[in-house]
């Protein structure tokens, strides 16, 4: 007789069970090809940064497509190799080991985002290979790593740089603001982000109220924006992922707010159909950002193709129908990679990563300078302000200039800020 | 940073947001809770039920309320049939433990899988005009993002219950939960009971995807965060009990609120389950559980 099973006891199986699922259903790769050039990578393509991964990995076979029809790298066709990580940064250093010991490829690069770099830092340090991060966070931080590159435009410290210009926004305002609140999803890109935060805050004086983190998951929102409202900030930074964007953004609209300024560092406003969905509930958040349809933004040589080439395929490939966050990114991190490897004219990590050091590219996301800490030379995150957000369920509102304006850099301004209710 | 104002608020918004746990959970309360069938899946299959109503929201405008309540009928039928496949396969043969679990762990990737190809990886939302409602009582907002989904998490919480102990299949879905042999000695069948409650559990999962796509940006994966907490509610409740059920969300959703409000969002989820192993440590069968039930 077959003992009865505990319910305990099959909740705790199936724990265990999702992580080895997790871990076993990883993407088959292409077909080996004759004597390609090899990329491997892992990529978020399900989870919960898998809307972001697919774009960059749209992006990523355009560029490879546009250097095979080029005749290649080192006159050889680039071949991309690349795994599902699941969003699962326990995923990754198995990828990674897979790509460089059974696939052999030659070069590696990221996947998407700062929780999913980490782990493959300790195993690319290993084989001292050359490594482009796609919008990690103070991944080299720890390592300090002389191979490591990250197209992030945050600049050489980049927790702090990444909020430098939303700070550098918010006290513009008038009456300028004298205190601050936090709020952070608890996670490694929106904590680091968060403590970048708090280190500008010190730096212009400004008193902190409010400094929490929230669990991934959160249903709702509306205690938080009490308690924050309770100390009274003037300005409110928020350090989020797509669903605490979405449902802050949107428990703030419910609650109301006297603060000035609104957002930060939330991920997934950009995101169209979180756009979409949240329309007017959109206007006055003040928000990081990297690309907008503003007029300013035509200066990056190449990016307007790249997005029409992109929006066409968009729809069949069921990603964002835009791609403005990711698709540029994920394509000029590489075309680095490719123009080093063509300048140097072999493959040899260290010479590599030494002209990637020594020069400045011209890629479809404009001019891009590495520090000594793979980090860019100087920050060209753009702080934007919401605003002219009329219709509910319309994206094409999006595509017009005028609805994202650029605060800062000041080489790409489009607009003055303004006060968070003054644009409700 | 006291106030009788946050402390209103608080209470209002847990209790509301109770009623959404509740709504996710109360299906499980009867496959898990009273089924004896680890419904991995559940999570999964709400969130199938969410896409189903953002595709109608999006593309015709309906609301997903009544999208929810439309194709419950359909979850139903599809419940029976996986049931159907469950019992010939595994139940029957009493290989109900791992393998029935590993097989509602495959439901739960083919549904994710599906998702993916048909809706791809975005997040999504949906509008009706409710959904930027909010009315005032004194200093308490009432959010009806939030009131909705309880409301009809409470219609849907209390219609079950009335059904599970007032009508002659409820008790039999009780019954075989507690002794099938002697409902088969009663010449009722306990695999069509159970296929039929099974079919009723993921009818709910219809609903339950209509009121998570009205709180929260959905993309096919996102049930994955809801699973840990939606099992922990049916057993804090007490297994089977769909009242023990509604407490279990209410307590989660008071401690939710209240922890955030004035402790910080951070503790919450610490504090949340150290109220369940506290339950449990003084009534392992849970809050309205079956004394001498020893399943949980």
């Amino acid at each position: 007789m077959i003992p009865k099973f505990s319910k305990l006891h099959a909740a705790f199986v199936a724990g265990v069970a999702i992580v080895a699922l997790g871990v076993s259903s990883a993407v088959v790769p292409a077909a080996k090809a004759a004597d390609p050039i090899k990329i491997g990578f892992s990529m978020a393509l399900t989870g919960g940064l898998a809307g972001g991964g697919k774009q960059a990995l749209v992006a990523m076979e355009m560029w490879a497509a546009d250097v095979n029809k080029k005749g290649g790298l080192l006159g050889r066709q680039v071949k991309l190799i690349y795994y599902d990580d699941q969003t699962n940064p326990k995923n990754v250093p198995g990828i990674y080991a897979k790509l460089l010991d059974i696939d052999k490829v030659d070069f590696v690069v990221s996947g998407y985002g700062t929780n999913l770099i980490a782990p493959a830092m300790p195993v690319v340090i290993e084989r001292e290979l050359v490594f482009i991060g796609l919008f990690g966070m103070a991944n080299n931080k720890k390592w300090k790593y002389d191979r490591y590159f990250q197209i992030l435009p945050s600049g050489p410290d980049p927790a702090v740089d990444f909020s430098r210009a939303w700070f550098d926004t918010v006290m513009q305002l008038k009456p300028t603001p004298k205190s601050i609140a936090f709020v952070a999803a608890d996670a490694e890109f929106a904590r680091n982000l968060k403590e970048g935060a708090v280190k500008n805050a010190k730096r212009l004086g400004l008193k902190i109220t409010y400094n929490k983190n929230f669990k991934p998951g959160t249903p709702d929102f509306t205690p938080i924006i009490r308690a924050v409202n309770a100390t009274n900030p003037d300005v409110f930074y928020v350090a989020s992922y797509p669903p605490g964007s979405a449902g802050m953004t949107r428990a703030i609209s419910e609650v109301g707010t006297k603060v000035k300024a609104f957002g930060g560092g939330m991920v997934g406003l950009q995101f169209a159909g979180i756009m979409k969905g949240l329309g007017p509930k959109l206007n006055g958040v003040l928000n990081y950002d990297f690309y907008v349809p503003e007029p300013n933004m035509n200066l990056y040589p190449g990016v307007q193709d790249l997005l029409a080439r992109y929006q066409k395929v968009a729809p069949s490939r069921k990603v964002d129908p835009l791609g403005y966050y990711l698709a540029p990114w994920a394509y000029a991190y590489l075309q680095i990679l490719g123009d080093a490897v063509n300048a140097v004219g072999e493959i040899d990590h260290a010479a590599i990563a030494k002209h990637i050091h020594a020069t400045e590219f011209s890629t479809v996301v404009g001019k891009v300078k590495f520090g000594k800490n793979g980090e860019w030379s100087k920050g060209r995150t753009l702080t934007v302000q919401w605003q002219n957000i009329k219709n509910k369920n319309d994206l094409q509102q999006f595509t017009k200039p005028g609805t994202r304006k650029i605060m800062a850099p000041a080489a790409f301004a489009t607009g003055t800020v303004k006060p968070f209710n003054a644009l409700r | 940073m006291f106030s009788l104002e946050l402390l209103l608020n608080a209470l209002v918004i847990g209790i509301l947001l109770g009623g959404f746990y509740a709504a996710l959970s109360i299906g499980l309360s009867i496959s898990f809770g009273l089924l004896d069938i680890v419904n991995i899946a559940h999570p999964a299959f709400i969130i199938l039920g969410a896409f189903i109503c953002f595709t109608f929201n999006s593309h015709y405008g309906f609301d997903p309320i009544l999208v929810g309540l439309i194709f419950s009928p359909i979850f139903f039928i599809l419940g029976t049939i996986i049931y159907k496949i469950y019992y010939e396969s595994f139940e029957k043969t009493g290989a109900t433990a791992l393998r029935g679990l590993a097989f509602f762990f495959g439901v739960m990737f083919i549904i994710e899988v599906l998702l993916i190809i048909f809706f791809g990886v975005d997040f999504q939302m949906v509008q009706a005009d409710y959904i930027d409602y909010k009315v005032q009582f004194g200093v308490v907002d009432i959010p009806f993002r939030m009131f909705v989904p309880f409301a009809v998490a409470m219609i849907m919480t209390f219609g079950l219950q009335y059904f599970s102990s007032r009508t002659f299949f409820g008790r039999a879905m009780q019954a075989v939960a507690q002794d099938p042999l002697a409902l088969r000695l009663m010449a009722i069948d306990p695999a069509r009971i159970k296929r039929i409650a099974f079919g009723i559990s993921l009818a709910t999962c219809s609903i339950a995807g209509a009121l998570l796509v009205i709180v929260i940006p959905i993309e096919p994966s996102v049930g994955r965060l809801y699973i840990g907490q939606v099992f922990a509610i049916v057993v804090l409740g007490g297994l089977g009990s769909q009242s023990g059920t509604l407490i279990a969300a209410m307590l989660l959703g008071l401690v939710e609120s209240l922890i955030t409000t004035f402790f910080g969002p951070s503790w919450a989820p610490a504090v949340a389950f150290g109220a369940l192993i506290l339950v449990l440590a003084f009534k392992p069968t849970g809050i309205l559980g079956r004394v001498g039930d020893t399943r949980g």
